[in-house]
C-alpha cells in the first residue's frame, strides 16, 4: 500500500494554495518555508521555518495552512517550527522569482547588489531605503523610468 | 549532551538546565524587547517616512528575537510560565537589560547613538553565538545575525550622515554620542551568569569581540568627524536589576493591559 506517498503528496499540493498574506503571489511552497511534511498517527505534521524573526504573517499562514489541511480532511494537523537552518533567500523557488517580478517586485537574484527595475528593466536603480513595506523587502527606485518599486532583501 | 557548570536536572524533562542559561537568555531577551519597544515608540513619528518605517522594522526584528529568547527562557525554566509571563509579569527589577537599551528616545540623534553603540557589540557578539555549543544559543543568532547586520549598517550610515552633516546635526549627534558613551561599556563587561558560561566555553568572553567592536565605533566616529567622548565614566547595573528611573514608566506602558487585565487575549 502507498497511500502515505501519495497523501504527503496531496499535502504538498494543498500547501500551493496557501498563500502570504503579504505578498499573496507567493505560496509558502514558493517561499521555501515548508522544511518537511509527515505523517503521524492520524494526522499530519508540517515542518516551518519564520523567514524574519518578527515577521508578522508567519502567525497567519500557520493558521491558514491549518484550515487548508482540516478543509482537507486531515483531522490532526500539527504544525512545528524550526529556526535552524536559517531561512534564506535561495530557497524561494525559480517560478516564485518569477512571480514576484511579474507582481511588480524586484527578486533576490543571488550575486546582483543592485536591482533591475521590475517595470522596465532597467539597471540603474537606486536604494531608497534599506527598509521597506515590509521586513523581507527594501525600497528602490528606478532612474529610468522613475517607478518607486519594492527589492525583495537577498537574505 | 551538553552539560554546564551549574546545571540542575529537571525530575520532568531529562535535560539539563542551568540558571545561568536561563538568566542569560533572559538578559538577551530584555535587551531586544526593551530597545525593540522603544523604537516602536518612534511609529508614526519619525523625522520623515522611510526612517520611521525604518525604525519600526528594526523593532519588529528585535521583537521577533526577544520572542525567541524568551520561548527558549520558559522552556529552560520547565515551570510553566510563558513568553507572555516572561515579558509581562516580570517588575523592573526582575529585568536585567543593560542601561543603553532603555534610555529615552531623546531625539533623532539620541536614537541614532544608542542604536549605533548597541548594533556595535549586538552584531559580532551575536556572529560568536553562532557557534555556541548550545543548539538553542546557535539557532537564534543564525536567524538574528542577519537582520541584525542590516541594523548596524542603518545605524552606522546614519552617525555618518548626521556626523558629516550640517553644523546643526554634527552638534547633535555628538551631544547626543557623549550622553550615550557611559553606558556603552556594559554589554562587555560580563554579569555572573555570563562569566559561568563563559567559563563552561558556551558564550565568547568579552575579549573575543572587544577587537571588532572597537574598531567599529572608533572607525565610524573618525568618518563621520566626531570627536570620540574621553568621559571615563561608566554606568552599569542593569544586568543586576538596578535600572535608570526610565525603565519603570515603559514597563509601565508596556505590561499595562496584562496587569490590569490579567490573561487578555487578543
Amino acid at each position: 500500500m502507498n497511500t502515505s506517498t501519495t497523501d504527503i503528496a496531496s499535502v504538498w499540493t494543498l500547501l500551493e494554495t496557501v498563500v502570504d498574506p503579504e505578498i499573496p503571489v507567493l505560496t509558502v511552497a514558493d517561499l521555501g518555508i515548508i522544511r518537511d511534511v509527515h505523517l503521524t498517527e492520524g494526522g499530519v505534521e508540517v515542518v516551518i521555518t519564520p523567514t524574519y524573526s518578527g515577521c508578522p504573517a508567519m502567525h497567519m499562514i500557520e493558521v491558514q495552512i491549518m484550515a487548508a489541511l482540516k478543509e482537507a480532511g486531515f483531522e490532526d494537523v500539527k504544525i512545528k517550527t524550526v529556526l535552524s537552518p536559517a531561512w534564506t533567500t535561495d530557497w524561494i523557488t525559480e517560478e516564485g522569482m518569477a512571480k514576484l517580478e511579474k507582481f511588480g517586485i524586484a527578486p533576490p537574484r543571488k550575486n546582483q547588489e543592485v536591482p533591475n527595475c521590475p517595470q522596465c528593466g532597467s539597471p540603474h536603480t537606486k536604494l531608497l531605503s534599506q527598509f521597506g513595506s515590509t521586513a523581507c523587502k527594501s525600497l528602490w527606485q528606478c532612474q529610468e523610468c522613475k517607478e518607486p518599486f519594492d527589492h525583495f532583501k537577498c537574505h | 549532551m551538553l552539560r554546564f557548570p551549574d546545571e540542575e536536572i529537571h525530575s520532568d524533562m531529562n535535560q539539563p538546565a542551568s540558571p545561568s542559561l536561563f538568566q542569560f537568555v533572559l538578559y538577551m531577551a530584555d535587551n531586544c524587547l526593551v530597545l525593540g519597544h522603544r523604537l516602536g515608540e518612534w511609529c508614526g513619528h519619525g523625522p520623515v517616512l522611510e526612517q520611521d518605517i525604518a525604525m519600526t522594522n528594526i523593532s519588529l526584528d528585535l521583537i521577533g528575537q526577544a520572542r525567541l529568547y524568551y520561548q527558549y527562557a520558559a522552556e529552560l525554566e520547565g515551570k510553566g510560565r510563558t513568553e507572555d509571563d516572561l515579558a509581562y509579569l516580570r517588575s523592573e527589577r526582575e529585568y536585567t537589560n543593560a542601561l543603553l537599551v532603555e534610555l529615552p528616545n531623546g531625539d533623532f540623534a539620541h536614537t541614532i547613538a544608542r542604536q549605533f553603540l548597541f548594533d556595535a557589540w549586538h552584531l559580532p557578539f551575536l556572529k560568536t553565538m553562532l557557534s555556541s555549543p548550545d543548539p538553542g544559543l546557535a539557532d537564534i543568532a543564525g536567524k538574528a545575525v542577519k537582520e541584525v547586520t542590516y541594523h548596524l549598517k542603518w545605524s552606522r550610515e546614519w552617525v555618518l550622515r548626521l556626523g558629516d552633516g550640517t553644523e546643526e546635526s554634527q552638534l547633535r549627534m555628538q551631544v547626543a554620542l557623549d550622553e550615550a558613551w557611559m553606558y556603552r561599556l556594559e554589554l562587555l563587561m560580563p554579569a555572573p551568569f555570563e562569566q559561568w558560561l563563559i567559563d563552561a566555553g558556551v558564550i565568547a568572553g568579552p575579549d573575543e569581540i572587544r577587537e571588532e567592536w572597537e574598531r567599529t565605533i572608533t572607525d565610524t566616529i573618525r568618518e563621520a568627524t566626531l570627536v570620540l567622548p574621553e568621559d571615563p565614566a561608566v554606568q552599569t547595573g542593569g544586568k543586576t536589576g538596578i535600572h535608570t528611573e526610565h525603565l519603570g514608566h515603559m514597563l509601565a506602558d508596556l505590561q499595562y493591559m496584562q496587569r490590569a487585565y490579567p490573561g487578555l487575549e487578543w
